[in-house]
C-alpha cells in the first residue's frame, strides 16, 4: 500500500481553504512594490480540494504507528500515553492564541503555568531555578552545557576546563552537544555491572575538566550506585556534573537528580511528563540548576511579586543569553503542567509502575535472549540478539522488523553501543499486564522463529504499507525533494 | 508480577538505590486532579489571558495572526502522528515520513533552493544553525549579521556563536535596511566573513535588496543566508533566485497559532553544495524489496546518533507536527491561494498605514521603504500608553519597541524607541477592523 504524494494529487484551479473577503480593492503587489523584488514564477506547490486533501493525509496516518495505534516500546523514549484532556486544555484559545508580545498584564494565566510548573520541575529533581526555553532534549544538554561553560569562564577558567567527560553508554546526543559547545570529549568506560568505572574516571579527572554528563538510570536501564561517588570525584576536580534527564520516569518520588549531587539537569516534558512526541517533536527540554548556576540561566525567567503579580525578570549579566526567540514551547509546557497536575504527588507511582512493567517484561524475556547486565533494572532494560545471531543469522534488526508484523513499535536496537545486537525496552507504567503478556508472548515466538525459520524473519515485515527500504540506495542516490515531471 | 520478578514488594525493585540519595518524604505536588477539577483550574489560568478571540491583533514582529483552515486541525490532530516518535522504524512510519518528504519539496518550491531539512526549532536557531554552517564551510569565524535583522534572533546567533568561538559583527542600518557600503566594507576586513544575515522581510516589516547585498557578499567570497517570512513568498522574490546560499526563517504563520512564542518550526533549505553541512532530519525517497516507493530518514552520516561528537548539530528532535501543519497548510492553500494570501496582507498593510498615517503626529519611521504585511509608526504618545488604551477596547495595536525590553534586553541592540509602534497586518485583519483601529488612535488624547 502506498499513497501519492499530494503533488500527484495535484490538479490546477483547485483549492482547499478559502480566505478572508477581498472587502478592499486588492491591487497588484507591483502598486507597491519595485519588481526586482517580486516573484516571476509562482512557487511549486500543490492544488488540490479540502476533501481530496483530508484524505489524502488521512490515508498517510494510517501507516503510522503511534501510542494510540499500539505498544511502542521503545527505550529511552518514554512512549506512554498521552492523556487526551490535555490536548484539550492546551487548545485553549487562552493559551493556544496569545501573543508572546502582550503585556504581563494580560499574560498572567500564562506566566502563573510557567511559574507553577519551574517549581514543580524543582521539586521533582531537587534543584533551585528552571529555564523553559529549551525546545528539545539535546537543545536542553546544549543550554546546560553552555551554562556549565560560562560558570567556569566567570572564575576565570573557561580556557583550561575545555573536556567534558561522557560514559561510553551514553546517548549520542551527549557527545554531540558537547562539541557544538566547544568542548573536548573525553570517554569513560562501564565497570562489569554497566555503570562508571571509578578507577577510570579518577584517572581522567585533572584543572582541564569541566564536567560530567550523566544519565542515570543510565542508557543500560541501570542505576548507577556510586552516583555519591561520582559526583565527589568531579567536585574534586572542580568539575560540574549535568545530569541526561531521558530517564526520569524511573525515579520521581524516589530519588532526585539534587540530591544525588548533580549540578544542571535536563528533563524532557516530552517523554516523562506525557506530551506527545509529535512524530519528531515539538518537545521540550527544560534546564534546572542549582543555585551557583542561577545567574547564568537564560533569560528571562518568570517571578512573582509580593502582590501575586507574575512577571518576565530583568536579564542577569551573567546570563548565557537566549537559546529560543520567546519562551519555549509554550504549547508543551501547557501539557506537561496538566499532567502534573493530575499525578500530584503520585508521580512516585507513576515511577513504581514504569519499573514494575520493565522487570516483569524482563523477567519473562531474559531466558530467551541474553542479558549482558543481570540485574533489578530500572524503567527500561537491554537485552542481546547475540544468540540468535551468532546461532542462527538472525540479526536485531531482523527481530525488530518481525515485531512490526505482530502490530508494535520495534524496542530502541543497536543502542547503547556497548552491547552487542542490542534491544532496548522501555514498557512504560501505563501499558496492562495484558498488553506486556501479549508483547512477551511475540517476543519469544520470534527467539523460536529465528531458530525454527529464521527465513521469516529475514523476510520482515510483510504486513506493514511496504517492506524494508532501501536505505543504502536512499543515502547514495539522495532523492530529496518532488519534481514536477518534464 | 513481582512474583514473577522473584521479589517481595516493589520497594524491592528500588533497593540498589543507596539511602542517602533517597527522597525520605513525599514530593509536594499536592493531591492529584481529577480531569474535572483539572480543566477549572486551567480554564481559570487561560481565561486570566488576553487571547486573539477576544482581542484584535495587530502585533506581529515574528509572530503573526495568520487564517488557520478549519480542516488543517482535523488533519493535525490525528492521533496516528500526534503520538508517534521519530519515524525510526520506517515501515510503520510511512506517514510522517511522506509528509516530511511533501514538506521539504514545499520548502524547497518555496525558496527556490536545492535542499530541505525536516525542520529546526525555530526561525531563531534555525539562523544560528545556518550561520555555523557557514563558519564550518568557510573555515572562517566572522558572522556579519544585519543589523535590521530580529533583535530576539540576534541573540540567539550571539549565544550559539559564543558557544563556538565564533565573532558576530552587525552590520548597521541605514534607512531600515542594511547599508550595502557597510557589508562590502566589513566583507573585505579582516581576511574575509563567513557570511553575511539578511532578514527580509527585516525586523521593521521592510522588503530588502537581497540580490544587491547578496551579490556584495559573494564578491567578497562570503556565503549568504537569508532570514524570510515563507508567508510572503508567494509575491516575494524567491531567495534562492536573489544569491542565498542557505534560507531560513519562522515558519509559524504557515498553520501554527502564535501560542505565546512556541511551539513553532523553523525551516532551513540550502544548496546542493552545503548538503553535507546540513544539520537535523532529512528524508528520502526510496524503494522496498518489490519495488514499491517509500520513504526514511537519510544521510544520518551528518547525525548525532551515528556520527556523536563529529555531527553537524545535536540537534535531533524538531518541531515535526508543526512542519506537518506547514506542509498541509500550503497542501489546503495551494499554489494561488498562497499568491492571495500575500497580496491580501500587502494591500491590507498599506490601506492601514495610509489611513494611520493620515492621522495628526502619526508618520511611517521609514516612509521610503517598501515594506510588506508590517511597518513602524511614529506616534505622538508614548507607544506603550497607546498599546494600553487601545486594549481596553480589545485592540492590540502593534508591538511596542520598547516592550521588548520587557523580555529582558531584548531589544537593547534594536533600535528601542518608546513612541516607535510596529503594526502588523494580516490577511485576517478586515477592513472593518482596521478602521476600527484608525478611530482608535483617533480618538486618543
Amino acid at each position: 500500500m502506498t499513497e501519492a504524494l499530494i503533488f500527484e494529487l495535484s490538479a490546477p484551479g483547485r483549492r482547499g481553504a478559502s480566505l478572508p473577503e477581498a472587502d478592499l480593492p486588492m491591487q497588484n503587489p507591483s502598486s507597491y512594490l519595485p519588481a526586482g523584488l517580486l516573484r516571476k514564477d509562482a512557487p511549486e506547490l500543490p492544488e488540490t480540494s479540502e476533501i481530496d486533501t483530508v484524505r489524502h493525509f488521512t490515508r498517510l496516518s494510517r501507516m503510522n504507528h503511534g501510542v494510540d495505534v499500539g505498544f511502542y516500546p521503545l527505550g529511552s523514549c518514554t512512549m506512554k500515553y498521552n492523556p487526551k484532556v490535555n490536548e484539550e486544555v492546551a487548545a485553549l484559545p487562552g493559551f493556544s492564541a496569545i501573543h508572546p508580545y502582550e503585556p504581563a498584564e494580560l499574560t498572567q494565566g500564562a506566566l502563573e503555568l510557567m511559574y507553577r510548573l519551574e517549581e514543580s520541575l524543582c521539586e521533582i529533581t531537587g534543584m533551585k531555578r528552571f529555564t523553559l526555553q529549551p525546545a528539545a532534549g539535546a537543545h536542553g544538554e546544549y543550554t546546560g552545557l553552555l551554562i556549565i561553560k560560562a560558570y567556569h569562564a566567570s572564575r576565570n577558567e573557561g580556557t583550561t576546563r575545555r573536556k567534558i567527560v561522557v560514559p561510553d553508554s551514553a546517548h549520542g546526543t551527549n557527545p554531540a552537544s558537547a562539541a557544538v559547545c566547544g568542548f573536548d570529549i573525553v570517554k569513560v568506560e562501564s565497570n562489569e555491572r554497566g555503570g562508571v568505572d571509578l578507577a577510570a574516571l579518577r584517572k581522567l579527572m585533572g584543572p582541564d575538566i569541566a564536567g560530567l554528563m550523566l544519565t542515570n538510570p543510565n542508557t543500560l536501564g541501570l542505576f548507577d550506585e556510586n552516583i555519591a561517588e561520582i559526583a565527589d570525584i568531579i567536585h574534586e576536580a572542580g568539575g560540574l556534573l549535568y545530569y541526561d534527564g531521558a530517564n526520569t520516569n524511573a525515579i520521581m518520588g524516589i530519588s532526585r537528580p539534587g540530591d544525588m549531587g548533580f549540578d544542571v539537569v535536563h528533563l524532557n516534558l516530552h517523554k516523562t511528563f506525557a506530551t506527545p512526541h509529535g512524530g519528531g517533536g515539538p518537545g521540550s527540554g527544560p534546564v534546572g540548576v542549582k543555585e551557583h548556576l542561577v545567574p547564568f540561566l537564560p533569560y528571562p525567567l518568570v517571578g512573582k511579586d509580593a502582590q501575586s503579580n507574575y512577571y518576565f525578570e530583568e536579564k542577569n549579566a551573567l546570563s548565557i543569553g537566549k537559546v529560543k526567540a520567546f519562551y519555549g514551547n509554550f504549547g508543551v509546557l501547557v501539557k506537561a503542567f496538566a499532567y502534573i497536575l493530575t499525578q500530584g504527588h503520585e508521580l512516585k507511582e507513576v515511577s513504581e509502575l514504569a519499573v514494575l512493567n520493565a522487570n516483569y517484561v524482563l523477567a519473562r524475556l531474559k531466558s530467551h535472549f541474553d542479558l549482558p547486565y543481570d540485574r533489578i533494572c530500572m524503567h527500561e532494560f537491554v537485552l542481546s540478539g547475540k544468540r540468535q545471531k551468532k546461532n542462527f543469522g538472525v540479526s536485531t534488526l531482523d527481530m525488530a522488523k518481525r515485531l512490526l508484523d505482530f502490530g508494535y513499535h520495534a524496542p530502541t536496537v543497536y543502542f547503547p553501543l556497548i552491547v552487542d545486537e542490542a534491544m532496548m525496552i522501555e514498557p512504560t507504567e501505563t501499558e496492562s499486564i495484558e498488553t506486556l503478556d501479549e508483547f512477551s508472548e511475540a517476543m519469544i515466538r520470534i527467539a523460536e522463529e529465528s531458530e525454527a525459520n529464521p527465513e521469516n524473519l529475514h523476510a520482515a515485515p510483510t504486513t506493514t504499507p511496504v517492506g524494508r527500504l532501501d536505505e543504502v540506495g536512499a543515502a547514495r542516490n539522495p532523492v530529496l525533494k518532488w519534481t514536477a515531471a518534464k | 508480577m513481582l512474583s514473577a520478578i522473584g521479589v517481595k514488594s516493589i520497594g524491592d525493585l528500588f533497593k540498589e538505590i543507596p539511602e542517602k540519595v533517597r527522597m525520605q518524604r513525599p514530593l509536594n505536588l499536592g493531591a492529584p486532579l481529577s480531569e474535572h477539577a483539572l480543566l477549572r483550574e486551567m480554564r481559570r489560568m487561560a481565561g486570566a489571558n488576553g487571547d486573539l478571540t477576544q482581542y484584535v491583533s495587530f502585533m506581529g514582529a515574528g509572530a503573526y495572526d495568520h487564517y488557520i483552515p478549519a480542516a488543517l486541525r482535523t488533519i493535525v490532530n490525528r492521533q496516528e502522528f500526534v503520538t508517534a516518535y521519530t519515524p525510526y522504524q520506517a515501515e510503520v512510519s510511512q506517514g510522517v515520513l511522506q509528509t516530511i518528504f511533501e514538506y521539504q519539496s514545499m520548502i524547497t518550491a518555496l525558496t527556490a533552493m536545492d535542499v530541505s531539512n525536516a525542520s529546526m526549532y525555530d526561525g531563531a536557531t534555525a539562523m544560528a544553525e545556518a550561520a555555523n554552517m557557514c563558519a564550518v564551510e568557510t573555515r572562517k569565524n566572522r558572522i556579519l549579521v544585519s543589523g535590521t535583522v530580529h533583535p530576539e534572533y540576534r541573540a540567539v546567533l550571539d549565544t550559539y556563536a559564543w558557544a563556538r568561538g565564533y565573532q558576530v559583527e552587525v552590520v548597521p542600518a541605514a534607512n531600515g535596511v542594511t547599508d550595502a557600503a557597510a557589508v562590502a566594507k566589513m566583507a573585505a576586513e579582516a581576511g574575509g566573513a563567513a557570511c553575511v544575515v539578511v532578514q527580509s522581510p527585516n525586523f521593521y516589516g521592510i522588503v530588502e535588496d537581497l540580490a544587491a547585498l547578496f551579490q556584495t557578499a559573494h564578491d567578497h567570497k562570503a556565503l549568504t543566508v537569508a532570514v524570510v517570512d515563507p508567508l510572503a513568498l508567494g509575491v516575494l522574490e524567491a531567495p534562492g533566485n536573489q544569491g542565498a546560499d542557505i534560507v531560513v526563517g519562522e515558519g509559524q504563520g504557515l498553520g501554527n497559532p502564535v501560542s505565546f512564542g512556541g511551539p513553532f518550526l523553523g525551516f532551513m533549505a540550502c544548496r546542493e553544495a552545503l548538503i553535507r553541512r546540513l544539520p537535523g532530519r532529512v528524508v528520502g525517497m526510496t524503494k522496498d524489496h518489490d519495488d514499491r516507493r517509500g520513504f526514511v530518514l537519510t544521510l544520518q552520516t551528518r547525525e548525532q546518533h551515528i556520527r556523536r561528537e563529529k555531527a553537524t548539530s545535536n540537534i535531533c528532535s524538531n518541531q515535526a507536527l508543526n512542519a506537518l501543519s506547514a506542509c498541509v497548510y500550503l497542501s489546503l492553500i495551494g499554489k494561488e491561494g498562497l499568491r492571495e494570501v500575500g497580496v491580501q496582507c500587502i494591500n491590507r498593510a498599506h490601506y492601514a498605514a495610509e489611513r494611520i498615517t493620515a492621522l495628526p503626529g502619526y508618520k511611517l519611521v521609514y516612509p521610503k521603504a517598501p515594506f510588506f504585511k508590517e511597518f513602524l509608526v511614529e506616534t505622538p504618545l508614548p507607544a506603550r500608553r497607546i498599546f494600553d488604551k487601545l486594549s481596553e477596547q480589545q485592540i492590540l495595536a502593534g508591538v511596542p519597541m520598547d516592550a521588548l525590553a520587557q523580555v529582558g534586553n531584548a531589544g537593547k541592540s534594536a533600535k528601542v524607541g518608546e513612541n516607535q509602534l510596529l503594526i502588523a497586518v494580516t490577511e485576517s485583519r478586515t477592513r472593518e477592523e482596521i478602521d476600527a483601529l484608525v478611530r482608535a488612535l483617533e480618538g486618543l488624547k
